[in-house]
């Protein structure tokens, strides 16, 4: 059974693993250059849940920002400047690029791009935090106007200490130090507890950078194509064999 | 705001930034001269800007460049040492003469109409390199990485108006290149997963002392990613038909730089970021990186004796000189250190010389077989000259930028007691002698085929940064100050940083 658990437990890395091998072994096996690029797709693509799946926090929302942001706004008016720094700025920002939040209930979560929510790195980040659930005056968690993100069910007041804890995470000392802020933070924000957002991030480089990798391959099998007329790995090797040295060599070496 | 406080980041910006205007710029008005001068000129200032840094670091130490003013290690960081300083100097040194010397070369390999999209790809592949040399954020080199491999995916393409072989080489370094960035990235996740950060200083604070299995696989996958991308041994065979296909002036290019490029990343890593003292690094390097290092330095160049095309022949001897840089890291002593920098700067001169000749060749006989060179003496005697010289520098002998390498790095087997390391060198050089005294025979004494039609010297535009290049191979041979000197303080810095 212990072994099962162990299984069990790490779920995401053996969809990793598993995914990771079938890729490779399409690039590797296949000689149609078309189910190769997509064989190295679905390879890049397990990497990008292995990155996601490593920023989950148990019971974690998305990490979008959730308080009554809007509403210190409306007293305060640019509260960018009260938190002082440019730090807060890019908050501000999303919750202004976000008109049609209020017409979801007044008092509801208003999802607004909180600057880097990555607790066990993000010192001056923090002290944002914390400026912004000071302002917000309605601390309580509301129910979710998009219902794919999913809000930590019952709120406890250690959902602070789950970020700490969360599995594999090492903290880093000067995190430490700031971990009473992530508490009161979590505890005004209505005990929220985010995922992770820096891998997500991460990924969403990563992915560009599949899609413009798979664009190139693409346009190269395109072209290859139009060269050769065929898109067969070992076809092609054998037009190649024919143009340096002839049919009749070109014969021997296939044989 | 002070404009000198700006420097590090300005050879980043400068070509990202041009390369699209670059791109606009009519390719067939004016023979495409327009993106090809607006280039040049765009690459002397990133050579200029790259050598101020050089001397700022050299001057008075390392230099931390905060982008946005985020400090690290939550904002992404430019940290210029004396080991990046180096290697950001040779890279836009090497482009500084490759992109004047590209010009006729190019406009008789590739389609007139791609001209201004050459020029705009080799700026960005220019500015990946760069970015992977100079940033602190390990994430960050990923990013730049792809940079350049994407446009060098590209540039190899464009080969294929001369020989459709161009094609399926760009493909299958577009396959091989995308698993070693994604096996790099695997590795990253890990080591992001050990630690949560990946600011490279902030990397290896979180990693001392700290030994267990997760960081040891992270070190595997960079190493093979990158070792995919460096064209280690044997992960190589993407690279004999990408630089044999590929526009001659885009050979020369990427020859020197973009698998040195990778080198750098594998010594950072190991010493910046994990630490040469790290449990596992001496087993590594003894049972990976020196066993791979040794297979390389004779496995490739034995295939290069056989090669009967030229710019394949250089291939295969570039992996062996990547496992002499690679046999240099893994004695795990600072002067083995110091003996890769300093190959790793040397070989970029000598193989950028190299290739430089081949395409020369290519522009005058049209081929890069070696028949092509029968008799090159007597009919293009400035290029036999350079290739000569660099080819000889390559080989090891004395008065050139070979020997100097070569030297250092006897010395570093010697110093850390390892005489059959020595004699292992010593012994693969003999097969650079082969491979390279093959073409300088059939240049030198084989007479030009009676058929031959007569042809004239390389234009000047392409003479004059080749002989330049050449002239770095000697000067560099006789006055080691600059090189070995910086390479010892910056191996002195990496492994100081280790301890």
């Amino acid at each position: 059974m212990d072994i099962l658990n162990f299984f069990a437990e790490r779920y995401n890395y053996w969809i990793f693993i598993t995914l990771m091998m079938m890729g490779l072994y399409i690039v590797i096996s296949r000689g149609n250059l078309i189910k190769k690029l997509i064989g190295l797709n679905v390879f890049q693509t397990s990497v990008f849940i292995y990155y996601i799946s490593i920023g989950k926090i148990a019971g974690g929302t998305a990490p979008i920002y959730v308080a009554g942001d809007m509403e210190s706004r409306a007293h305060g008016g640019g509260h960018g400047a009260e938190n002082g720094g440019g730090h807060s700025a890019p908050g501000a920002d999303g919750a202004d690029a976000l008109p049609g939040k209020d017409a979801l209930g007044a008092g509801a979560l208003h999802a607004d791009d909180m600057p880097h929510g990555d607790f066990e790195l993000a010192g001056n980040d923090l002290a944002t935090l914390t400026g912004n659930a000071q302002g917000a005056h309605a601390p309580a968690l509301h129910a979710a106007p998009d219902a794919g993100a999913p809000i930590a069910g019952a709120p406890d007041s250690s959902g602070a200490n789950d970020i700490l804890a969360a599995p594999a995470l090492k903290i880093e000392e000067h995190a430490i130090a700031a971990a009473d802020a992530v508490k009161e933070v979590a505890h005004q924000a209505g005990d929220v507890v985010y995922s992770n957002p820096l891998p997500h991030v991460l990924i969403l480089t990563a992915i560009v950078v599949g899609i413009a990798t798979t664009a190139v391959g693409l346009a190269l099998v395109v072209r290859i194509r139009e060269a050769y007329g065929t898109i067969e790995e070992d076809e092609l090797e054998s037009a190649d064999n024919v143009a340096e040295f002839g049919a009749a060599r070109a014969q021997e070496a296939v044989a | 705001m002070n404009i000198l406080a700006q420097l590090p980041v300005i050879p980043i910006i400068l070509p990202l930034v041009t390369a699209p205007l670059a791109m606009l710029m009519p390719s067939e008005k004016m023979g495409g001269r327009a993106p090809f001068v607006f280039a040049t000129f765009v690459v002397w200032a990133v050579f200029a800007a790259c050598a101020g840094l050089l001397h700022s670091v050299a001057t008075t130490g390392p230099i931390s460049y905060h982008l946005g003013d985020w400090a690290p290690p939550i904002g992404i960081e430019y940290r210029i040492d004396l080991a990046n300083a180096l290697v950001l100097t040779l890279v836009s040194g090497i482009a500084a003469l490759v992109f004047p010397f590209s010009y006729e070369s190019i406009r008789s390999e590739i389609d007139r109409r791609q001209i201004s999209y050459f020029y705009a790809a080799l700026l960005i592949c220019m500015t990946g390199l760069l970015g992977v040399t100079i940033t602190g954020d390990a994430f960050n080199v990923f990013v730049f990485l792809e940079i350049s491999s994407l446009s060098t995916y590209a540039l190899v393409a464009m080969g294929a108006d001369k020989d459709r072989r161009a094609l399926t080489a760009s493909f299958n370094y577009l396959v091989m290149g995308t698993i070693g960035a994604t096996f790099f990235v695997i590795g990253l996740g890990l080591l992001y997963q050990a630690t949560g950060t990946l600011n490279m200083a902030d990397l290896k604070i979180q990693l001392a002392g700290d030994k267990n299995r997760m960081v040891e696989a992270g070190f595997a996958f960079i190493v093979v990613g990158m070792g995919l991308k460096a064209a280690m041994f044997p992960m190589h065979l993407w690279m004999p038909n990408a630089y044999a296909y590929a526009p001659s002036a885009v050979s020369a290019f990427i020859a020197a730089t973009s698998t040195k490029v990778a080198v750098y990343v594998i010594i950072r890593f190991i010493y910046t970021v994990i630490g040469a003292d790290f449990s596992f690094a001496p087993a590594a390097f003894a049972w990976l990186i020196a066993p791979l290092a040794i297979a390389g330095m004779f496995f490739a160049s034995g295939v290069a004796i056989f090669q009967d095309d030229v710019k394949r022949m250089l291939a295969y001897s570039s992996v062996g000189q990547i496992g002499y840089m690679l046999f240099g890291v893994s004695f795990g002593t600072e002067p083995g250190l110091a003996a890769s920098l300093v190959h790793l700067f040397n070989h970029g001169l000598m193989k950028g010389a190299l290739f430089m000749a081949a395409a020369c060749v290519m522009l005058r006989v049209g081929s890069h077989n070696c028949s092509a060179y029968a008799g090159l003496a007597r009919r293009m005697p400035f290029t036999a000259g350079a290739f000569i010289v660099s080819g000889l520098s390559l080989i090891g002998v004395p008065l050139t930028v070979g020997f100097i390498s070569k030297w250092q790095l006897l010395a570093a087997a010697f110093d850390s007691g390892r005489a059959w390391a020595g004699f292992l060198i010593v012994a693969s050089s003999f097969l650079a002698v082969i491979y390279v005294g093959r073409v300088i025979e059939l240049m030198v004494l084989k007479p030009a085929p009676a058929d031959a039609p007569e042809i004239k010297e390389a234009p000047l535009s392409m003479l004059v940064p080749m002989l330049i290049l050449v002239a770095a191979n000697v000067y560099f041979g006789l006055h080691t100050e600059l090189t070995v000197d910086l390479s010892e303080r910056a191996a002195h810095a990496l492994m100081g940083a280790g301890r």
